[in-house]
Formats: structure tokens, C-alpha cells, sequence
């Protein structure tokens, strides 16, 4: 075994070109995992127009790793749920789901996916995450491809750090916090008072 | 134009018409179910209707009257480039016993809308080879778009996840959803069941 | 030990002769759109087959008896989510129909820019899309950064991509901006180019003519039959375009041709479409030069229109008015009316039942493609099963309107 180490060895100094990292093999797993998404991507409704539209070259999720789609489940291993999922629907989008092998995860494109939007009525599953667990939501109707890449580097960020609880993109601005548009917020949610704040 | 179609039937078939409205352009005549069928072939096949586009065909529920649905045909005459609407009024007031001949025969659009209605609101027709649901799955049970079917009633087909909390998952929050409730119409019989919806 | 080779030529080849079935969607990826089909092969001709639609069954129709009118624009967007503007119009020349009121000229310029604009957004996503199953992907980005384009435009003019929301009972949610019309005119100029380069990329391609030609043809008695409009009526020869036999809004003004087809066949249907890209642009044009730069866009109506903001703000009456329109709805006069405008896919009919109170008491769409769709069986019926593709792309199914 003594051979296959060779003797030659240097100290490198950062920067150079050449060198090491150290990192733990799950962290390293995680870093590969992120950046080759291969997708599954389950188009039912609307926001399958502007998924065409993200993975058109002009806003290009490829850029990302994500660029691989594989219509069998077997082969990917993140599943966008991109649109109105009913609940004629509801099976098939869990059988795919259940195909899928693990490690996997879930990106709900598009507030129907998410929460099921505006139709709040007998054919429609209120959300994906009522049968399957939901990584990731985009909300939107439909999203904006600029939010759909946020939510793909949000899930990536996720991957990394090994974090499975789920996520709603949030807008990167709040029109509030701009001044320029003069608006006062005229009451903050509780949750967003400072704690030692006087009650 | 049009109008000269509504006299022609009521030529032809002295004891189909029920009654003739005309509003906003749009020529109307409510037939009797029995005759339902044989004036669309007289509509389609004679030289002076030549309706040979069966456009659309719909029901309308209306719960407080008897009979309680409409079913609506929308014909269009390509040759000639007129329209006509005509009813037949079906459904006893529970929406039992509504049934109509099919036009199946007459023109091939009518399969698929036929087979709506039947899903949608409960009317059979007499004679369709294939009178199944379309638009909801078969294990669906009543007809969505009668205005008693209460619009949140939901029938999953597959159970809902078993985790607490099932309908507010996180991240959403308490406070998110809509503020106002939906407007109904007064006029439906629409009532909000005292249970909650069944939700697994 | 003996040779285990058999002659061939005398041995008795059994090939399996029971029909086989085959299941194709409804999550499958050459069916763009929630379809399922059910085919009974022999070798790879279709036999029977069973096509299956609902899968996007939303309960529109439902939803829009829970609602004001004004409400109800927001799924009409959804129908058809591929030309949202042109199901706008048409709900909204529906009300206005029942209503008795026209819209303002200006409006109504407008309304067929921004309606042919969304057209050319459907057919370019149509041909593309049917260009990239078979095969063609460069087309189909093509068409798709042309599509970017319209949508860059209705965004600055509406404020969405995609669902627009734009169109109001009375007139348009706003007044068109000031670059308007130097947008448009640079938009369908480059689509043009765009429409020409991929004429010049699959036109002369033996491989995607060969897979469309003579493919999927259906006859004039059963697309008459089945209640076909739109391109896949015209592709079978028959003229028939709402906007030239019942011209609504200016179309009876303005000239452009009606592209029909010959063979009926899928690449009729493709050439249909290139060439209703090339006359919306003709149409836009025209428009573009009679449409006036001032006036009003709304109807002067106070129980239809929104008082403007200012008045809202500071006097009573316009306050009020404000708030019955958005809290009551609008009230449309008791009665029933079957309106029809031109769609992406045919025919787009609003049935309309009033009774005169603020929320729709059944609004009934005719979904073009629902009837297209329902046709869908008797083109693939003996058809080889590649050709499943290519028909079913080019009846252009979007599975919002048929299933809504």
C-alpha cells in the first residue's frame, strides 16, 4: 500500500492554483447533490408557460446544475410541481413521488402548488403538502422566473447545509422599506416586534 | 334571420315550442324534452336551417323552479351564418328524473358536452354510448356545479398526509390567507354545512 | 448433443396477436397539457383509444358563481393561460353585451392589439412547442424568446407576464402608456424575423415534414361534426373566422386575409398558425395607426367604471360609488346572452345568466379546445403510435380551457 503514496509532497500556498480543501464527505456529498439537480418536472397548468419561459436561454436555470430534466421518476431527484394540482391529480402526483428515490426533494412552483391559490373549491388540493412533503415554495401566480431562481438557489442553499425544513421565497425587497414610494406600514405583524420590546 | 328559424319550428312543430324569447340578438326557443331530439334533426338537415354546428351545449340549474335544469344548445349554421339557442327544460325539483335524448347522432360535438352536463349536473341522456364523467374522477359523488353542492366540498382521492396540523403547514403562518370571506349568491341553495368540510 | 439453432424459415413464428394496452399520461412528457390516453395497439397502430381530460378540472365555472363579476377576471386569465388577454375581452364583451354598453374607439384599438398580440403569444408557443416534440429545439427557443418579447410588452403595459387581469367591464384597467405604440411596432417586427428564420429552419427539414405530412387529417364533415373552430377548422378549408363572418369590435375595419388549409392534415395546421402570426401583425399594424392617442378608454358610465382615485379620496359620492362597485359588484340587468369572440383555439362563447344582482348567476364558457380535444380520438384512431405526437401538438390543447 506504501507505493500507491507518493513522496513527493509540497506545501501549497493559498491562491495558487493548485492545492486542497479539507471538508467533511457529507458536506462534500451535499456541495455535489446541489449542483446536479436532475429534475422531474410535473406540468399540469399555467405556471408550466413560464417554466418554459425559466428554462428558455434568456433566464436559463441550466446555470444552476438543474439543467438535466428525466421524465422517470427513478432518475431524478428534485420534483417540480409546476401548477394547479386537483384531486384527480393528487394520486398520480404521489405514486411519482413515492418512485422517486431518496435523496430527494419537493419545489412547489406557483402559489395553486403551494397553498392552491384562488381555488379554494372541491377540485383542488389545497396545496401539494397536503400529500407529499414540500421542500421549497415559490409563490406566485405564476411566479416570476427571477423568483423561481431564487427558489432553486434557496433549495440549493438548503441542500447544503442539510436543512429540510421547508422555505417560501421571500420577495428580496419589501416595497415598505422603500423610500422612494413614500408607504408607512401601518401595522407590523407580531412576530416581527423586537422581543424586549415593553408589552 | 334568425327569426324566421323560430317560425319555421313553430310551423313544423306546432307542440315542441314552450316559449320564444329573443334578447339581445340572440333567438331562443325552449322546446319540450320530447320533442328535444327530432327538431334538432329537423334544424340540422333541413335546407333552411342547415344548423350543422352543434356549438355548445350546457345545463343551467335553476333549484327554485320545476323543472329544475336547462339544458342549453347553442347552434350555428356555417353555410348560412345564423344562430339559434334552444332549451329543453328537465329534472324534477331533488334534480331526479332529468333526462333528455341525446344528440349524439345529430353531431359528434355533442358527446363530450353531453357527458359534461351529465357530470356536472346530473342529467342523463337517453341513448349515449358512453355516458361516464369527464371532468371529475368516477368516485366522485354528487354534481359540482348545482348550486346545492356546497363549493368547498372536497372528495380526495388519496388521504391527506398524516401530520398535525395538516392545514397550516409551515412555513405558513396563522395570519396568512384571505381577510374577507367570498360572496355567495343569495339566490342558490347554498348552504354552508355545520360540520366542517371533510377534510383527512 | 444437437445444434439448438432453428431454421427460420421453417419453424412457425408466433407473433403475439392480442391487442395491447398502453397508457399515456397523464404526467407524460410529450403530452404538454394533463391528458391521459388509453390505446389499444396492434404492432404500433392505434386501434381504439380513450382519451381521458379532467385532470385540470379547477371548478372555474363554480368559482365564478362565489364572486363579483369584476372577479371573475382573474380565472377567465387562467382559462386559456397561453392568450389570457383574448379570454379578458371576451369576458368582458360578454358583460358589456348583457349590459348594453360599447367601449370607447381608443378602447377598442386597444383591446385588438393587446388581443392579437396575445394570439401571436399562443400560436408561437404552439408551433414551438410542437416543433421541440418532434425533435426541433432551436425553433422552439426561438419561438419562445419571441413570446419573451410580447410578454416583456404586456408587462409594461398591464404589470403581469402572463395573467394580465387587464381587461375590465366597460374598458381596460388602464389607459395604454405612452410608448406604446414604438414598443409594439419594434415587438411584431422582430417576431416577424423570428417567424421567418424558423419558416427557413423546419421548412425544408425532410424529417419534420415527413412527420406531419399527410398526418392526423381529418375531414371537413367531421371537423364540422365535432364543433372545430379556430386553425384546426381552417386547416380542414373551411374560412370560418369570427373576427371576418361576425366582425366584432373594429375587425370589420381593418383587412387582413383568413389563412385556410387544404390537405387538413398536422402540418396545415402548423402552416395555419405561421400564417395567422404573420396577419395579427398586419391587423396590429393597422390598428396601431387609427388608434387614438387620446380619449377616453373607459365607458363614461358610473355604475360600470371606477370613479378615479381622486375622487375617491375626497368626495362622498365618489366614495360611495367606489365602494358599492367593489364590495357589491357591478350590476348587470337580468337576462341570458351568448357572446363569442375569436380565441387562440376558435371559437371562445361566453354564456352569461344574470339576475341582475352583483355575482354572476352561471357563467358558461365554450371552450374551443374542449371540442377540439374531444376530436382528438377520432384523428389518432389508426394512426401509428408516433404519430400521437405530432397530432395531438397540433390540436394545441391547453389543458385550463378544456378542463377548466
Amino acid at each position: 500500500m506504501g507505493d500507491l503514496i507518493s513522496n513527493n509532497s509540497e506545501i501549497v500556498t493559498p491562491g495558487d492554483g493548485q492545492g486542497f480543501a479539507t471538508t467533511r464527505l457529507a458536506d462534500m456529498l451535499a456541495w455535489a447533490q446541489k449542483y446536479s439537480l436532475f429534475m422531474y418536472p410535473f406540468v399540469t397548468a399555467c405556471c408550466g408557460m413560464e417554466f418554459m419561459a425559466v428554462s428558455s436561454p434568456r433566464y436559463d436555470f441550466s446555470r444552476f446544475g438543474s439543467e438535466a430534466p428525466r421524465f422517470s421518476p427513478r432518475q431524478s431527484d428534485l420534483l417540480w410541481v409546476v401548477g394547479t394540482i386537483v384531486q384527480r391529480q393528487a394520486p398520480i402526483l404521489r405514486r411519482i413521488y413515492e418512485q422517486m428515490a431518496e435523496p430527494k426533494w419537493v419545489l412547489a412552483f406557483g402559489t395553486c402548488a403551494s397553498c392552491g391559490g384562488f381555488y379554494d373549491n372541491y377540485a383542488t388540493v389545497a396545496g401539494i403538502d397536503k400529500i407529499i412533503p414540500c421542500d421549497v415554495y415559490v409563490p406566485g401566480c405564476p411566479p416570476r422566473p427571477e423568483a423561481v431562481l431564487d427558489g432553486l438557489m434557496l433549495l440549493q442553499d438548503k441542500i447544503q447545509k442539510g436543512d429540510r425544513r421547508p422555505a417560501v421565497v421571500k420577495p428580496r425587497h419589501d416595497p415598505v422599506d422603500d423610500p422612494g414610494l413614500g408607504l408607512v406600514q401601518v401595522r407590523r405583524s407580531r412576530s416581527s416586534r423586537p422581543s424586549n420590546a415593553p408589552t | 334571420m334568425a327569426k324566421a328559424l323560430v317560425d319555421l319550428i313553430a310551423r313544423t312543430f306546432p307542440d315542441a315550442i314552450v316559449e320564444t324569447s329573443a334578447q339581445h340578438g340572440d333567438e331562443t326557443v325552449v322546446l319540450t324534452p320530447d320533442s328535444w331530439k327530432s327538431v334538432a334533426r329537423f334544424l340540422r338537415d333541413d335546407p333552411r336551417a342547415r344548423l350543422d354546428m352543434l356549438m355548445d351545449l350546457t345545463a343551467v340549474d335553476y333549484p327554485d323552479r320545476e323543472p329544475r335544469f336547462e339544458v342549453v344548445v347553442h347552434l350555428y349554421s356555417l353555410t348560412k351564418g345564423h344562430r339559434l339557442r334552444i332549451k329543453a327544460r328537465v329534472g324534477d325539483a331533488e334534480g331526479e328524473n332529468a333526462e333528455l335524448d341525446t344528440l349524439t347522432e345529430l353531431w359528434a360535438s355533442a358527446n363530450w358536452a353531453e357527458r359534461e352536463a351529465y357530470d356536472m349536473f346530473g342529467v342523463s341522456f337517453r341513448g349515449h354510448p358512453d355516458l361516464r364523467r369527464i371532468l371529475t374522477y368516477p368516485e366522485f359523488e354528487g354534481h359540482a356545479l348545482r348550486k346545492d353542492y356546497p363549493a368547498e366540498r372536497i372528495q380526495p382521492l388519496v388521504p391527506y398526509r398524516d401530520v398535525p396540523n395538516i392545514e397550516k403547514l409551515a412555513p405558513f403562518g396563522r395570519d396568512e390567507g384571505m381577510p374577507f370571506g367570498r360572496q355567495t349568491h343569495a339566490h342558490g341553495r347554498l348552504e354552508i354545512p355545520s360540520d366542517e368540510p371533510e377534510s383527512l | 448433443m444437437e445444434a439448438l439453432d432453428q431454421d427460420l424459415d421453417d419453424a412457425e413464428l408466433e407473433v403475439a396477436s392480442e391487442p395491447m394496452l398502453l397508457n399515456v399520461g397523464p404526467a407524460h412528457p410529450a403530452m404538454h397539457g394533463t391528458v391521459r390516453i388509453v390505446m389499444e395497439l396492434s404492432g404500433e397502430s392505434i386501434e381504439r383509444c380513450d382519451v381521458q381530460v379532467g385532470y385540470l378540472h379547477r371548478g372555474f365555472e363554480k368559482m365564478c358563481e362565489r364572486g363579483t363579476w369584476t372577479q371573475v377576471f382573474p380565472y377567465v386569465d387562467r382559462l386559456n393561460y397561453v392568450s389570457p388577454m383574448l379570454n379578458n375581452v371576451g369576458f368582458a364583451m360578454a358583460c358589456e353585451k348583457l349590459l348594453g354598453v360599447t367601449v370607447p374607439d381608443r378602447c377598442q384599438y386597444y383591446r385588438m392589439i393587446l388581443g392579437e398580440l396575445a394570439r401571436m403569444s399562443d400560436h408561437l408557443t404552439c408551433d414551438g412547442a410542437m416543433a421541440m416534440e418532434l425533435g426541433a429545439f432551436t425553433p422552439f427557443l426561438w419561438m419562445i424568446k419571441g413570446r419573451e418579447m410580447i410578454w416583456d410588452l404586456m408587462e409594461e403595459e398591464t404589470g403581469a407576464r402572463l395573467t394580465h387581469s387587464f381587461g375590465r367591464v366597460g374598458g381596460m384597467a388602464q389607459p395604454p402608456t405612452d410608448g406604446f405604440k414604438e414598443n409594439v411596432k419594434a415587438v411584431t417586427k422582430q417576431i416577424l424575423h423570428i417567424i421567418e428564420e424558423v419558416e427557413r429552419l423546419l421548412l425544408g427539414n425532410r424529417i419534420f415534414l415527413d412527420r406531419l405530412e399527410n398526418v392526423g387529417i381529418v375531414s371537413q364533415e367531421d371537423a364540422i361534426s365535432l364543433g372545430w373552430t379556430g386553425p384546426c377548422l381552417r386547416a380542414t378549408g373551411i374560412p370560418y373566422d369570427i373576427r371576418k363572418s361576425h366582425p366584432y369590435m373594429k375587425y370589420g375595419e381593418v383587412d387582413f386575409d383568413v389563412p385556410v388549409g387544404s390537405a387538413s392534415d398536422c402540418f396545415d395546421r402548423f402552416m395555419v398558425r405561421i400564417e395567422e402570426l404573420k396577419q395579427s401583425s398586419r391587423i396590429i399594424d393597422q390598428c396601431l395607426e387609427r388608434m387614438p392617442d387620446s380619449g377616453p378608454v373607459n365607458v363614461d358610465d358610473p355604475r360600470v367604471i371606477l370613479p378615479p382615485k381622486e375622487d375617491v379620496y375626497t368626495t362622498i359620492e365618489g366614495t360611495i360609488q367606489h365602494f358599492k362597485i367593489v364590495m357589491e359588484g357591478l350590476k348587470i340587468p337580468a337576462g341570458e346572452v351568448y357572446s363569442y369572440t375569436e380565441g387562440g383555439n376558435g371559437e371562445l362563447g361566453f354564456y352569461i345568466v344574470s339576475d341582475g344582482s352583483g355575482t354572476p348567476y352561471r357563467v358558461r364558457i365554450r371552450p374551443p379546445c374542449y371540442y377540439i380535444t374531444g376530436g382528438l380520438e377520432r384523428v389518432i384512431t389508426g394512426q401509428m403510435m408516433a404519430d400521437v405526437v405530432p397530432c395531438f401538438g397540433s390540436l394545441n390543447m391547453i389543458g385550463g380551457e378544456c378542463d377548466r
